[in-house]
């Protein structure tokens, strides 16, 4: 019933799954698990990437590919564990808002997304064209996360989201992005996981707690 | 034979089948449950005999259960047992799958739930009022998401009655993946672990007061109610299951009912499917524990959202 090649299909599969961890993540409460999914979104993001190197045949995102694997899957999330155990912040408090209100905004975002992209897809020539309403999605569902987050790490895995999401809408608009800019995005993340990972003791040292709120405290004393 | 009798007869047949192989599937869950738990596992025919024993018994009725309470167990069994009729479990070419479409059988599930909820608090004990109340509230969150779920496979083939999805399923061409019934997919588990009393929302398994449900508008019930209530509440389940193979999983469902060789395949391959999922229900009891029951508006507003995010999906990539 539908006249879509089987590489569009599955690619339509992956966008939809990493989606659906994009709210795995908004709605996560462990740190731990929050982590894992972010991995989980670099592998969805990685399978992606070579699904576009092969079938649009451009071969700098096959390397492309393995950057996210090896910056997205390996390296960050086995530096943010580390960071999550050493920092002893397994449980994170609630988030500001409730849950279900939470998955509501979402909703309410996705449709916002969707809406934005259908134009913006009318005109592109990628295969990818129509995905790029979920790459939308995911990043303002990364800034939703950002916002109902309270501690420091958690901020920070939001953060990376957000760079996954706007990767996925660079890849599926056009093509990615050429490969100087794309190595130096990833080591700037690298960097400034690791500059973070400094902040975060800095931060526990101060107040004994990665509550953010504390911060806007500073002025009164 | 005369062609009506004969769909009669096949309605018949497919109804008596649920009704029957209903307490099995229940069994098989449980075993499997046991298993997985390393504990020594009933018989795969304990629900049978449950039944026997409960039929067996004088039913004890409380001084103050009005005719409503007598009556609900039979309207509630009654309702399952069409619904099961509803259902193209083993084949589509069923008279009443052609009247009532997937939105009257959500009725139907809300009119026993309402029964069950009237008769629990018939009796006055504060028991039963509170698993009413809970039921409900479940009832309310777990119906939108119900309806989402199908109106995900309605939108792909353009139906609102479940033998067309089928037919639209085994007789698409080609090969094709649809993203927005992997979410529906999801959130149809998510519905049926909570509509059914399963695991993460309730232990069917318990007794304990302040977490069951389920059993907690049953405790009134003895002998032929009692049993009429279980076997309902189990036909509940395979109902539910059955909903889940036409939607998603409809190989081998039979297209014409005539001859009787597709009908036998049908029949296996229900047996099989059926197998197969009363197996992943049990992995997924044994592997997540019970939700507090605040956590599941949460848990509910998690499948609806899967649901919606379904319907999104497909419109927005058109596949």
């Amino acid at each position: 019933m539908s006249a879509l090649p089987f590489a569009t299909q599955l690619l339509h599969v992956l966008a939809a799954g990493l989606l659906l961890l994009s709210f795995a993540m908004l709605t996560q409460r462990r740190t731990r698990r929050l982590v894992v999914l972010l991995a989980w979104q670099g592998a969805v993001l990685t399978a992606s990437t070579l699904l576009i190197a092969a079938t649009a045949h451009l071969p700098h995102l096959y390397w492309s590919a393995a950057l996210t694997l090896t910056v997205k899957v390996g390296l960050l999330p086995w530096l943010l564990l580390r960071l999550v155990r050493r920092l002893g912040v397994e449980r994170d408090s609630e988030p500001l808002v409730n849950v279900p209100t939470l998955m509501l905004v979402g909703l309410a975002l996705v449709i916002f997304a969707f809406g934005l992209a259908q134009p913006i897809s009318a005109l592109a020539t990628t295969v990818t064209r129509q995905t790029l309403g979920i790459a939308l999605a995911v990043i303002l569902l990364a800034f939703l996360m950002l916002i109902a987050r309270r501690t420091a790490v958690t901020q920070v895995i939001g953060f990376l989201a957000l760079e996954n999401g706007l990767f996925f809408a660079a890849t599926s608009t056009t093509y990615g992005m050429p490969m100087v800019i794309e190595l130096g995005i990833a080591l700037d993340v690298l960097v400034g996981v690791f500059v973070f990972g400094i902040f975060f003791f800095q931060i526990r040292e101060q107040f004994d707690s990665l509550d953010l709120q504390h911060l806007e405290a500073l002025k009164e004393d | 034979m005369n062609p009506h009798a004969y769909a009669f007869v096949l309605q018949l047949g497919e109804a008596v089948l649920a009704v029957a192989l209903a307490p099995l599937l229940v069994g098989w869950v449980a075993q499997c449950r046991a298993w997985l738990q390393s504990r020594s596992a009933p018989p795969l025919l304990q629900p049978y005999r449950t039944l026997r024993k409960l039929f067996r018994k004088d039913a004890a009725l409380a001084t103050h259960a009005s005719p409503l309470f007598r009556g609900a167990p039979y309207v509630v069994f009654g309702t399952m047992t069409l619904s099961a009729a509803i259902i193209p479990s083993v084949t589509v070419d069923l008279p009443l799958a052609q009247v009532a479409d997937a939105i009257a059988l959500v009725g139907l599930f809300a009119t026993a739930r309402v029964f069950i909820a009237l008769a629990a608090m018939d009796i006055g004990t504060p028991f039963g009022t509170l698993g009413a109340r809970r039921e409900m509230m479940i009832g309310f969150l777990a119906e939108p998401a119900l309806l989402m779920v199908l109106f995900n496979a309605f939108l792909l083939f353009g139906s609102t009655a479940l033998p067309t999805v089928v037919e639209g399923t085994l007789r698409a061409e080609g090969f094709a993946l649809h993203p927005s019934l992997a979410f529906a997919g999801v959130a149809f588990v998510m519905v049926l672990l909570a509509e059914n009393a399963r695991i993460p929302i309730d232990n069917p398994a318990t007794h304990l007061e302040l977490t069951m449900i389920h059993e907690a508008m049953l405790l009134e019930y003895s002998a032929r109610h009692l049993a009429l209530m279980e076997w309902a509440s189990w036909l509940k389940l395979f109902n539910y299951i059955c909903i889940g193979f036409t939607l998603f999983a409809p190989w081998g469902i039979a297209l014409h009912g005539a001859e009787p060789a597709p009908l036998l395949l049908a029949l296996l391959a229900l047996v099989a499917k059926l197998a197969c999922a009363g197996a992943v229900l049990a992995v997924i009891e044994t592997v997540s524990a019970k939700l507090r029951l605040f956590r599941a508006p949460e848990f509910l507003s998690a499948a609806f959202l899967l649901a919606v995010l379904g319907l999104l999906v497909h419109l927005l990539l058109g596949t």
